[in-house]
């Protein structure tokens, strides 16, 4: 049981948080054909689309309203329109998804009332989809934005199944955190295909964000569920929601839709994946493929092979809720101590991980920790880097975002497999570190040194 | 917020900016009030242009006032190089919440500067103000005067809220705080007859250090580099340099200019980008230290060096020239002026098939044609379709463009090669310009690009995207070369003003209409170059092919 503090600084240093509108935004690009559109001054839309380019390596779609000094005191709504309207003649989207900013909330714009005024004027846009969500930057954080905007998708696109007799059964609705990669997607996808399911990821990252080559020059996101999809959700027979995030948008589905959902606040490491099967195997009434079986041996073996590594592991992790919680919960499973938990924003897993305390702060504060509690393992964004480098401990990347390293949208944590690969990753940083910087020498052992940490004797 | 104002207005009245110097008093006035177009734009704001400026500043704490979103987005993303302090790596930000929102910032900030300098006691904090922290009246001027009386210490107030204009304007409202707070405000330790200042040079990717070590072989002291690689100490006494050289981009005008204003450092504009231009700007370097009191053998010494660099990599490059014959270039650049960009890739013996001039003024224009011919191909604006097809149609067989671009030609299997921001490589100098020429060869031998553009098992020939992309454009042009009054029509559209979205067809009608001859004549009609007045050279050129054309007429 964990106790949760928030850091006491004014000053916040080598911030590991995010902003809210952006990981809202990020949601949005999971939708076939959309444009994310931020409702704030320029710079609100270039920081994220600069950082969401260098993290995935991909042209990212992002509108802004261009709010200037002006038209952030009188009040946003000629730019709004303008936006929508230029949006709608200039990329022709399938739907358009507005985040608002610290700016435009701070002044306090009625962005639903502006929306309706904009169908009412515009046959046009009368009806285009537009989701408007509230996300002011001086609150919460990514996750949280994320966790608003799936979840005011599903209140406002998802339609109510007219007969209870309509649903599918073998149909399955995955809400998935913003802490899943789009290879963890794809992932994921595949398991449940293969026990006869048909899955519709909201959002789905992994249709337009997964680094494939796209049919033409389109200006809106290419791929990820499409509008109809989600209006047709209501219909499965299961939701299943990945990430403690997700619980909102999954309550918010069955409540308007009657679908059950299933909650995974894990789906890394071996009882979380576990559950999962015998899940998948209780609604689909079909055993877990033989692959998965055999995958399954695997990653126990890879949990055996790579103890030796990680056992005894003085871990600092600095990383969004739910994303703490799976790689924090996967290496403690096999012998690591999760010293240092650096989050940026409330959640209930935090009074879960198996920690003492957690802490919401910036990387400061995990560099600091990690000092004081002599960790030898950091993992977390790539913001991280220079904090690792200075305290000279290896240092694992994960989370958005990932810019001095490639591959970052196919980093697997999820299934058995995801769980097997992610160990001998880590296992292996820890092994070259060791035969780069603990080798014993002589001197070492006259000084009583010795090899900085035992645990890597293998 | 009324200094403010007076800055912003300040920093619009300056002489030294082209594109004020093609304003009329009443327009100047009304400042770059380039209205940027919601659902059509995505560059930075005045608060990114002014963290951009300062922050190589490599030993100065820089903190922003504002919410997550400011820094927490943004932070760690620039690739400047530092010999000294990383401070300047290090993000620091308020991180203002609701409550700071409702009962304002001021506490928190003046607590997180107390912080910084009790954990980092840095020479000086920067405090850059942004759009939440503006909007609720905080005022950073009076929180860093109290800091600075407090902890005796510069605290440095940059008011750039990024709702007050683009990323160019932040670049300027920066150098408004150097001169005001900065520079002058201490003495250096001794001063030479060789001491120079650069201004408007960020070191990215360490760029500068390729041409340091010759200013050190000349005896040449960089002073104050600003920003990058730069020391709070030395910007503060900057103003005891011998001369300036004002590098590329036209950022800091305001500095440079106000800094021989006031101190009577003379500066000259100049670019170590191509191998001509490196010695062109080492020489203007020495002749106006010569001119300010060092000796004349320094000149000498120069010619010297010039000749042994120049021979030097004339000799590396030479072996690729064979390599690169018949090889074309599309140069689509942002910020970097193409010219120079230009002129290097020539000597490399590279064929340039056209080069973007959208933010170039008409001196760049010139000089390109002057480089290039007069059928240089000048892109103002193209669609990543256009810059595509430009690819495929073998007029170009590598791009080189800011990162942005960079998807256009790499999803379609083209060479690309970043020479923006983001780029890996420096490409400054003599050295530079060979590593320049290595990476072009490099990515344009890749095998890489067999592997890549062959067609997948299942793909019939000539029905993947891109050929069904082409098709989709030659029918488009097809369609247009059948149809005269579609395609006069299309021609017409052409957007000329994109701040006040004024079309090419109502300019020429106006100039018929009303018999005009100047920029100001049609700007009165159409309205067309009342914004930014980027657009002033479009329409000069506008005016003087319809004047020749008329007078064609004239004379049949």
């Amino acid at each position: 049981m964990a106790t949760v503090t928030v850091s006491k600084k004014a000053c916040s240093v080598n911030p590991l948080k995010m902003s809210q509108p952006i990981g809202g935004a990020l949601a949005f690009m999971g939708l076939r054909g959309a444009m994310p559109l931020l409702h704030g001054s320029q710079g609100c839309t270039s920081f994220g689309l600069v950082l969401f380019t260098r993290h995935f390596k991909e042209a990212i779609p992002m509108q802004t309203t261009a709010m200037s000094e002006v038209a952030t005191v009188l009040g946003g709504y000629d730019n709004v329109e303008q936006a929508v309207l230029n949006i709608y003649n200039r990329t022709k989207p399938e739907i358009i998804g507005i985040c608002s900013t610290g700016v435009t909330e701070t002044k306090g714009d009625d962005v639903d009332g502006y929306i309706k005024t904009i169908r009412e004027k515009n046959a046009a846009v009368a009806h285009l989809p537009i989701v408007y969500v509230s996300t002011p930057d001086f609150k919460d954080a990514f996750q949280d934005g994320w966790e608003k905007t799936v979840t005011r998708i599903v209140e406002t696109m998802v339609e109510a199944p007219k007969s209870a007799a309509r649903r599918d059964p073998t149909k399955i609705n995955v809400l998935p955190g913003c802490h899943l990669t789009p290879g963890d997607l794809d992932e994921l996808r595949t398991i449940i295909e293969d026990f006869g399911l048909e899955p519709t990821f909201l959002p789905d990252l992994a249709g337009s964000l997964d680094g494939h080559i796209p049919d033409d020059f389109t200006p809106t996101t290419i791929g990820g569920v499409g509008v109809e999809e989600i209006s047709m959700m209501g219909q499965a027979g299961w939701t299943i929601a990945i990430g403690a995030q997700m619980r909102r948008a999954a309550e918010a589905m069955e409540k308007k839709t009657g679908v059950p959902f299933r909650m995974f606040e894990r789906l890394c490491g071996l009882e979380a994946n576990d559950a999962l099967m015998a899940f998948l195997t209780e609604i689909s009434g079909r055993p877990a493929p033989m692959k998965y079986r055999r995958q399954r041996g695997q990653l126990v073996d890879a949990m055996l092979d790579g103890h030796f590594h990680i056992g005894g592991r003085k871990l600092a992790v600095g990383a969004e809720p739910d994303l703490l919680n799976e790689i924090g919960g996967l290496l403690t499973e096999i012998g690591a101590q999760l010293h240092v938990a650096v989050t940026t924003t409330q959640s209930p897993v935090l009074e879960r991980l198996p920690t003492e305390e957690v802490l919401i702060g910036d990387l400061e504060d995990l560099e600091n920790l990690a000092k004081a509690k002599d960790c030898d393992l950091m993992v977390t964004h790539s913001h991280g880097r220079q904090a690792a480098s200075r305290l000279k401990i290896p240092f694992f990347r994960m989370g958005i975002p990932m810019f001095d390293r490639l591959g970052g949208g196919h980093q697997l944590m999820v299934g058995y497999r995801g769980g097997r690969d992610l160990i001998f990753d880590i296992c292996n940083l820890l092994m070259a570190d060791h035969e780069d910087n603990h080798e014993p020498t002589p001197d070492s052992w006259r000084d009583g040194v010795g090899p900085s940490h035992a645990a890597t004797s293998h | 917020m009324s200094s403010l104002s007076a800055t912003i207005q300040d920093v619009f009245n300056e002489p030294g900016c082209g594109k004020n110097a093609n304003k009329s008093e009443a327009e100047r006035k009304k400042g770059c009030t380039k209205q940027l177009q919601p659902g059509g734009a995505a560059g930075g704001c005045a608060f990114d242009g002014a963290k951009i400026a300062l922050q190589p500043l490599t030993d100065v704490a820089h903190l922003v006032h504002g919410p997550i979103a400011c820094e927490g987005n943004s932070w760690d993303n620039r690739g400047a190089k530092s010999s000294g302090s990383n401070l300047w790596r290090t993000g620091f930000t308020t991180d203002i919440n609701e409550t700071d929102v409702v009962f304002g910032g001021e506490k928190r900030l003046f607590k997180s500067i107390r912080e910084i300098i009790e954990k980092y006691d840095p020479p000086a904090i920067f405090v850059y103000q942004t759009c939440v922290p503006a909007m609720i009246g905080d005022d950073i001027d009076a929180v860093c005067k109290a800091a600075r009386e407090k902890f005796n210490k510069p605290v440095i107030p940059i008011n750039s809220p990024g709702f007050v204009g683009p990323k160019n304007l932040g670049n300027k409202l920066a150098g408004e705080a150097l001169l005001q707070h900065v520079i002058g405000t201490e003495e250096p330790e001794y001063t030479t007859p060789y001491d120079l200042n650069i201004i408007g040079e960020y070191n990215l990717s360490g760029e500068l250090w390729q041409v340091k070590p010759l200013l050190d072989e000349l005896g040449i002291r960089i002073m104050a580099c600003i920003s990058g690689d730069g020391k709070y100490k030395e910007v503060a006494s900057s103003h005891r340099a011998k001369a300036a050289m004002m590098v590329c981009s036209k950022a800091m005008i305001n500095v440079a200019r106000k800094m021989e204003e006031r101190y009577g450092i003379p500066f000259f504009e100049g670019s170590f980008y191509g191998i001509e231009d490196s010695s062109d700007s080492l020489r203007e370097i020495a002749r106006m230290l010569i001119e300010r009191g060092a000796p004349a053998e320094l000149m000498d010494r120069t010619e010297a060096l010039i000749a042994r660099e120049e021979a030097k990599a004339w000799a590396a490059i030479a072996k690729y020239k064979p390599r690169f014959e018949g090889k074309k270039v599309l140069l689509i650049t942002g910020g970097v002026k193409s010219w120079s960009v230009v002129a290097a890739l020539q000597e490399a013996g590279l064929e340039l098939v056209g080069t973007s001039v959208k933010k170039s003024t008409k001196e760049d224009k010139e000089r390109i044609k002057e480089l290039m011919g007069q059928d240089a191909h000048m892109i103002e604006d193209m669609t990543p379709r256009e810059m595509y097809k430009m690819l495929k149609d073998a007029r170009a067989d590598i791009m080189l463009s800011g990162g942005r671009s960079q998807f256009i030609a790499l999803k379609a299997s083209m060479p690309w090669l970043d020479i923006n921001q983001e780029r890996h490589h420096a490409y400054m100098g003599y050295v530079g310009m060979v590593k320049l020429v290595e990476e072009i060869d490099k990515a344009l031998y890749n095998p890489v690009w067999a592997q890549v553009r062959k067609p997948a098992p299942w793909e019939k020939s000539g029905d993947n995207w891109q050929s069904r992309a082409m098709a989709q454009a030659e029918a488009e042009a097809a369609a247009l070369a059948a149809d005269p009054v579609k395609a006069e029509e299309v021609r017409r559209a052409k957007k000329i003003c994109n701040c006040k979205s004024v079309e090419l067809g109502v300019i020429e009608d106006a100039i018929l209409a009303n018999n005009l001859s100047t920029v100001e004549g049609v700007r009165d009609a159409t309205n067309a170059s009342g914004g930014c007045g980027a657009c002033a050279v479009r329409i000069e050129e506008i005016l003087a092919q319809m004047v020749s054309a008329s007078h064609a007429i004239a004379a049949e």
